[in-house]
């Protein structure tokens, strides 16, 4: 050995060694601390509402008396506004990626309209709770309804969905569009047939992120005007309604006069939880299917 | 290097003087094309015959690759490509603005260099072409996905997994799919960039082989880097070098009496 001397080679070796495992330590360290945090919310959560969640509390309608209350109004608020929100934002997200992407020239103009959908991923809810209180609800007169909390949110989550739609239809290897233009496919024929179920895999991935986002929003609902105490329930996209995690925060800032309210606030909880994960899951199934069929 | 004239020894005269009972099915006149300032082909000028293979040869980067997406137009995938002259296909201009790119790809098919087998099962791959093309009866798709899994010698191999995903072919399995998915189509003309440039020995061979039998119904321009390619498959051979045409002449002649010493030079193996 000329340059390499045995004795510091060993010596050195324990060290490395030593550094490899404190390494892997502070990176697990910092997975754990979050999952920690995690596990007491939920916990917390459970512990407090799981004897609340009954049939009664999920079938009932908001009422004074904590025991008699339920949240059946809220589940369908949010329902309904899922139902305005999946289809709206889809197309319309969906959409616009496609556009970008595979019809519109590269230039200054895409990279200003690019540049301006990413910048509105990182605007603030409540601001988008002023834009759908000044567009839906004052200047299309539609009032605190359905239909205007569910477009409110769309737009809210619409940039999420476009990026990352993009990003799937980007990733879709070249070769296949030649492919199928070389065999005198029209631009649609190739985008409805290849380019799109190639990146369906990745856009509902896009998806599942951005709708619970939208499940979850309060801010956006509260500067709607969207009422917390609502008896009677939702029964279409143009009725009053209130939302699951709307009907949480009231409760939880009702728990400092009656301390029931908040454990009704965690049974709540755990269903917009459920609700979450039941969504999630079928958007994953959805995935699976098309991407076995790859 | 200086670009003496009388290089482009006028290639149509002395094609076809060679084979003057064959039709010719493309030809290119003053052809031109820039990527943005990047002057990529100079001065084209190639007729091709029909039922005979043209092999296409030059060092990286000497235009052979954009020549060829020239014939269908494919070029234009990339933005910023401008072009210039004449390149007429069954006595049309395809450059012309009002010609239809989607019929003229429906005429003349396109292999490609690297495998590009849709993610769809060997079925589906083989019937999307006629599918786009609206046939939809499937005793007609059934026909057509045989008769071309059959001219690609693929069928033997491939019959019993109709239903699988094509990603499980082996490369060479692939190459020969995505050839019997462009006989689907029924073209007149088959385009190949460097075919074989992905596959192993093998497989290479039985692509080669391939070549041999489609020459008997299809006219194939085929580009390839491996000059021994070339003069084992083609009839006639093109020499590209800094996006010009050298040579263009008889295979025979090309290989064994160039009219150019960079010919000569590039052949012998002394750059490239």
């Amino acid at each position: 050995m000329e340059h390499m001397n045995a004795n510091q080679v060993q010596n050195k070796m324990s060290t490395r060694i030593r550094k490899n495992s404190i390494a892997k330590g502070l990176f697990f360290l910092s997975t754990i601390f979050g999952l920690i945090i995690l596990v007491i919310l939920l916990v917390r959560v459970f512990s407090q509402g799981i004897g609340w969640l009954d049939w009664n509390f999920l079938t009932g309608r908001l009422s004074t008396d904590p025991e008699k209350a339920g949240i059946m109004g809220a589940f369908l608020g949010t329902a309904w506004m899922m139902l305005v929100i999946i289809p709206v934002t889809f197309i319309l997200g969906v959409g616009t990626a496609i556009y970008i992407e595979l019809y519109a020239k590269k230039g200054r103009v895409q990279s200003i309209i690019q540049t301006n959908i990413a910048n509105l991923a990182g605007v603030p809810s409540i601001v988008y709770g002023l834009l759908g209180l000044t567009i839906f609800v004052r200047l299309m007169d539609l009032g605190n309804i359905v239909l205007a909390g569910g477009l409110t949110l769309s737009l809210l989550i619409m940039p999420i969905l476009i990026v990352s739609a993009q990003e799937a239809l980007r990733a879709v290897p070249q070769e296949l569009s030649e492919a199928s233009y070389g065999m005198g496919a029209t631009k649609w024929q190739t985008i409805k047939k290849i380019i799109l179920p190639a990146a369906l895999p990745g856009i509902l991935t896009g998806s599942i992120l951005a709708l619970s986002r939208a499940i979850g929003e309060t801010a956006p609902l509260t500067v709607l005007g969207i009422p917390a105490l609502l008896i009677p329930f939702p029964e279409g996209l143009f009725d009053s309604f209130t939302a699951l995690p709307m009907q949480i925060y009231y409760w939880t800032l009702d728990a400092v006069l009656t301390e029931e309210y908040a454990y009704l606030a965690a049974a709540a909880i755990i269903v917009l939880l459920g609700l979450m994960l039941l969504l999630n899951s079928i958007a994953i199934i959805i995935r699976n299917k098309f991407q076995q069929r790859l | 290097m200086s670009p003496e004239k009388g290089i482009n020894i006028d290639p149509q005269t002395k094609a076809s003087s060679s084979s003057n009972n064959k039709k010719v099915v493309y030809h290119t006149k003053d052809f031109n094309l820039w990527y943005g300032d990047n002057h990529a082909l100079k001065d084209i000028n190639l007729s091709f015959n029909e039922k005979e293979v043209t092999a296409i040869i030059g060092p990286s980067g000497c235009g052979k690759s954009t020549y060829i997406k020239s014939l269908n137009r494919m070029v234009e995938l990339v933005p910023s490509v401008r072009t210039s002259g004449v390149i007429s296909y069954s006595d049309k201009n395809i450059l012309d603005k009002t010609f239809k790119v989607e019929d003229l790809r429906t005429r003349v098919g396109m292999v490609f260099q690297k495998p590009n087998p849709f993610p769809k099962s060997v079925f589906e791959n083989v019937a999307y072409g006629p599918k786009i093309h609206g046939i939809r009866n499937k005793k007609v798709l059934n026909e057509i996905v045989e008769r071309s899994l059959r001219g690609a010698y693929l069928w033997d191999e491939v019959k019993d997994r109709l239903n699988e995903n094509a990603y499980g072919l082996s490369g060479g399995q692939q190459q020969r799919l995505c050839i019997a998915r462009c006989m689907a189509i029924e073209p007149e003309v088959i385009l190949m960039d460097e075919p074989t440039s992905a596959l192993d020995p093998k497989s290479t061979l039985h692509i080669e082989e391939l070549v041999q039998e489609l020459k008997k119904e299809y006219s194939i321009i085929i580009v390839t880097h491996n000059m021994q390619q070339a003069a084992r498959i083609s009839d006639k051979t093109a020499f590209f070098l800094n996006g010009e045409v050298v040579e263009f002449d008889k295979t025979d002649t090309v290989f064994t009496n160039p009219a150019d010493s960079r010919t000569e030079d590039y052949i012998s193996g002394r750059f490239g």
